[in-house]
Formats: C-alpha cells, sequence, structure tokens
C-alpha cells in the first residue's frame, strides 16, 4: 500500500510516497523500518505510542494506535500536527 | 584508590571551536589560533533542538549531538569529519518497553554527552530526560541503558518523574569518569542528587552529604538535591566542584562531604547559577555566572548586569568579572551547558545566553567579547581544540 511521508521524515525515505505492507500499522511500521532503518524510531516510542505531535490517518481516519487494521489497497498518512514556535 | 597520577597538560597554542547546541539546530563556531577571528558555520539541522554536542576529548575527534524536533522522537547524530556530515545513531538512546499493563517510559530528549574513559575509546555515556543513563560502546552508533542506575532498587526514591521538576524536564547529567580508574563513576539528577558507582555503573550510591536543600522536607536529606552542574576537576580527580540551586559548592571525595562556597558572593549577586567551569591547569580555579534566583525565579544576570565571577583559591574569595558585558539592560541568562573554557595560556572562556549571543574572553574572564548575536536560543558551547 501507499504511504505518504512527510517533509521531516523523507530524509530517512528519499520520496513523498513509498510502499509498503502490513496487516496492522505494527506490521506496516516494521516493513518502513526494514526498508528504511531509523525512521519507526522517529515516529514512535518504545513504548510502541504514536508519538505526541504526529498523527497517522488510515484512508480518511486518524488510527488511535498501532493495532488498526489495514487492507491492500488502503493509504495511509504521517502528518505532522501543527506545533512549533 | 590509587594515587593521582594526573600530570599538568600543556597549554593548547592552535586553533579552537565552539560547539553550540540551540533549540533550533546547531553551529560550529571556527576561531584561528589567536581566538580573535571567528567564522560560523552553516545552520546544522535546522529546527532541531539540540541539548549537547560534544567532541571526543580522547584524540579520536568524534562529534556527538543528541537532536530531536518538535515533532519526531530524540535520537544522536555522528559525525567524524567535524561537523561536515553526519550519520544517525542505529539504535537510539531508548528505555525498554514496560510490560503488557504496565505503563512505561519514554526519551523525550538526549540531554547529556559524555565521552567515556581514556582506557575505553568509542565508550560514550548521555544522559536523558526522563533521567536514564546510557552507554554507547560502539562510538555513539548503537545504545543502551545502563540497567544498574536505571533499574537501581532506590531508582523511584530518587529520580523526578517526567511530569515534575525543571519546567524542561527532569535531567540526567555531569556524568563524570575517574581518569584513574574506569569503573569510578559520577552522575547527577536535577533533581535528586549526585550518586557514584565504583563498579563501572552495576551499583550506586548518593554523595549528597553536605548539601542544603531548602524546597526539601529535611533540608539535609540523603537525595532530593538539585545540582545545577557538576564539573570534577581535571588535575584532582578527587576534588569537585558543584553549582547547586542553593548555592555553590566544593568536595573533597576524599572527605565526601560537600561545603559551601558561595555565600561570600556580593550583593545583588547571589549564589543561584546553572553553569560551573574548571579550569584546565589550576584545580583552585573556577567560574561561575550568578543569576537572579530570587522569588519569582527570575534567572536572568541581576538588575540587567551580566558579570561571571571567578576563584583563584578554591572558593574562599570570588572577584568579579564584567569588563566587556553591558553595564546596563544585559538581562542574560546562561544554560547549564553553555559556558565553557578552552585550554590555551591564558585560557579563553566562553558563554551563550538562551538570547543567541556568544561572548568569549581569551584573558581568563578578565574582559569579554561578543562574538555572536541573533543565534537561537543556545543550550550548550563546548571549547573544542582543533
Amino acid at each position: 500500500m501507499q504511504v505518504h511521508i512527510p517533509t521531516p521524515l523523507r530524509a530517512y525515505t528519499n520520496a513523498a510516497q513509498v510502499e509498503a505492507n502490513g496487516a496492522t500499522l505494527a506490521e506496516l511500521f516494521a516493513d518502513l523500518e526494514r526498508q528504511f532503518p531509523g525512521i519507526r524510531f522517529r515516529i514512535i516510542n518504545e513504548q510502541d505510542e504514536i508519538r505526541e505531535h504526529i498523527k497517522i490517518f488510515v484512508n480518511q481516519t486518524l488510527a488511535p494506535n498501532l493495532d488498526a487494521p489495514l487492507a491492500p489497497n488502503d493509504r495511509v498518512r504521517i502528518v505532522m500536527a501543527i506545533s512549533g514556535g | 584508590m590509587a594515587k593521582p597520577n594526573i600530570t599538568v597538560p600543556k597549554p593548547a597554542s592552535g586553533a579552537v571551536a565552539l560547539l553550540i547546541g540551540t533549540r533550533k539546530g546547531a553551529f560550529i563556531l571556527r576561531g584561528d589560533k589567536t581566538r580573535r577571528k571567528w567564522k560560523l558555520s552553516d545552520g546544522i539541522f535546522i529546527g532541531a533542538v539540540v541539548n549537547d554536542m560534544v567532541m571526543d576529548s580522547r584524540g579520536s575527534r568524534t562529534i556527538l549531538m543528541g537532536a530531536r524536533t518538535g515533532h519526531l522522537g530524540p535520537t544522536v547524530f555522528r559525525s567524524t569529519d567535524l561537523g561536515k556530515t553526519w550519520k544517525e545513531a542505529t539504535q537510539p538512546p531508548a528505555f525498554p518497553k514496560a510490560p503488557e499493563g504496565e505503563t512505561g517510559i519514554s526519551v523525550h530528549h538526549n540531554f547529556w554527552i559524555s565521552p567515556g574513559h581514556a582506557s575505553e575509546p568509542g565508550v560514550w555515556y548521555i544522559g536523558t530526560s526522563p533521567q536514564g543513563l546510557f552507554r554507547s560502546e560502539d562510538d555513539g552508533a548503537t545504545w543502551e541503558p545502563v540497567n544498574g542506575f536505571n533499574q537501581h532498587p532506590q531508582f523511584q526514591t530518587w529520580w523526578n518523574p517526567p511530569d515534575q521538576g525543571p519546567p524542561d524536564g527532569p535531567t540526567l547529567h555531569s556524568v563524570m569518569i575517574d581518569p584513574r580508574d574506569a569503573r569510578h563513576m559520577y552522575l547527577c539528577l536535577s533533581g535528586g542528587g549526585v550518586f557514584e558507582s565504583q563498579d563501572k555503573g552495576r551499583d550506586w550510591h548518593p554523595l549528597n552529604k553536605g548539601l542544603v536543600s531548602e524546597f526539601l522536607p529535611v533540608p539535609d536529606a540523603e537525595v532530593g538535591h538539585d545540582p545545577h552542574r557538576v564539573e570534577m576537576n581535571p588535575l584532582d580527580p578527587d576534588r569537585f566542584y558543584m553549582q547547586n540551586h542553593f548555592g555553590v559548592y566544593t568536595m573533597d571525595r576524599k572527605k565526601g562531604v560537600w561545603e559551601n562556597i558561595g555565600k561570600k558572593l556580593p550583593k545583588p549577586y547571589s549564589d543561584h547559577s546553572y553553569p560551573i567551569v574548571t579550569h584546565p591547569r589550576d584545580p583552585n580555579t573556577v567560574w561561575i555566572f550568578p543569576l537572579d534566583g530570587s522569588f519569582p525565579l527570575g534567572r536572568v544576570s541581576p538588575n540587567g548586569k551580566p558579570a561571571a565571577f571567578v576563584t583563584h583559591n578554591g572558593g574562599k574569595t570570588w572577584k568579579k568579572q564584567t569588563k566587556g558585558f553591558p553595564t546596563q539592560h544585559g538581562w542574560f541568562s546562561v544554560k547549564r551547558q553553555a559556558m565553557n573554557a578552552d585550554s590555551h595560556d591564558p585560557v579563553g572562556v566562553y558563554l551563550g545566553t538562551t538570547g543567541g549571543e556568544v561572548w568569549a574572553s581569551r584573558n581568563e574572564g578578565e574582559s569579554w567579547t561578543r562574538l555572536l548575536t541573533s543565534l537561537p536560543e543556545i543550550y550548550s558551547v563546548r571549547a573544542v581544540e582543533l
């Protein structure tokens, strides 16, 4: 499935869109980590929680955690929430 | 313990650089050997919060940087070419995953970086917020928690939970290794106090006798104090200097009791500050940069009149050093990693302010020159010999 990568994480992927697979978000991020080492820890902490200012959408739905199920044609978007200054 | 076998190093005479960590990225300010001409690098990882950036003092010249952004998690970057290129650690510091049903903690930022003992090239330590100690044995590429400290049976009585302590979170800092013995280590918790290990981090005990903290129910309690910065004297590893939340202290490790040496600072300068800097060749010379420590916690130069203070006799007397600083409207704040010294003769002393200014003295604090304005909020300044 297609995964949209936000600008701050493209240093890992060198692309705005990448292909990755998994039946859940947890599996998808394991695949992303295999392809792009280091990317997972910038998004998900060591307690397997999505970091505070990052949101992950599966199609149009905000995923609450890594247990969210995925279908082969889903689109996943990693979004940087507005925070800064 | 073995007798000290420390020889006084020859003064450095080459070029100097300042590794500058800021709230919005890192910079390297390269000086020539006269320390009069300086050139600032481009911004490095602009947007990343860089709490610390340290060059290996054991000769490899590897630089490690602790970085995070407002969104992305904390990581460590490494450079082996004086900051031209950077490579991310493949396994940054991280706490163990909590067992199912329990709540675990996660590293918010990598706050403090220390090279390991000279006999262990490639070994580094990082102190984090929330408070944890991590060790690398491969020059910063991968990191493991030091469970002897992080999971010590008394740890829950020593540390501050993540939601308590200083505004940016409780920190572990001032990791120091006895140059005579790689097994003999010290670290500090802010808040929490000073802790010592004599078996390479497997076991730890508090080392806070003599400290008095008015915010504690028992002011001279065994733990709970707030050392802002502690320095082991490079010439006498049994002599320590501490800038504490309440006062300036020194300790002779053979006695093991902290002694307050900040009471003679003249008003309105208080004994509240964050950094403390030792002289590379004189164990009795120390610099501090007092801030307004009174309620409501101004943490700026008292009355807008910045001043460093130096002692040449281990804290018996202090001398004010203001030449070159603004005489009014100088509301400096200087964080605990943001004041440092080089190894030249005379020693160069450097500080960075939260207003983004870098100041330097080529004559051991006697006079000061502003090297830079308009950097982001400065978190750390480390002087290195090139």
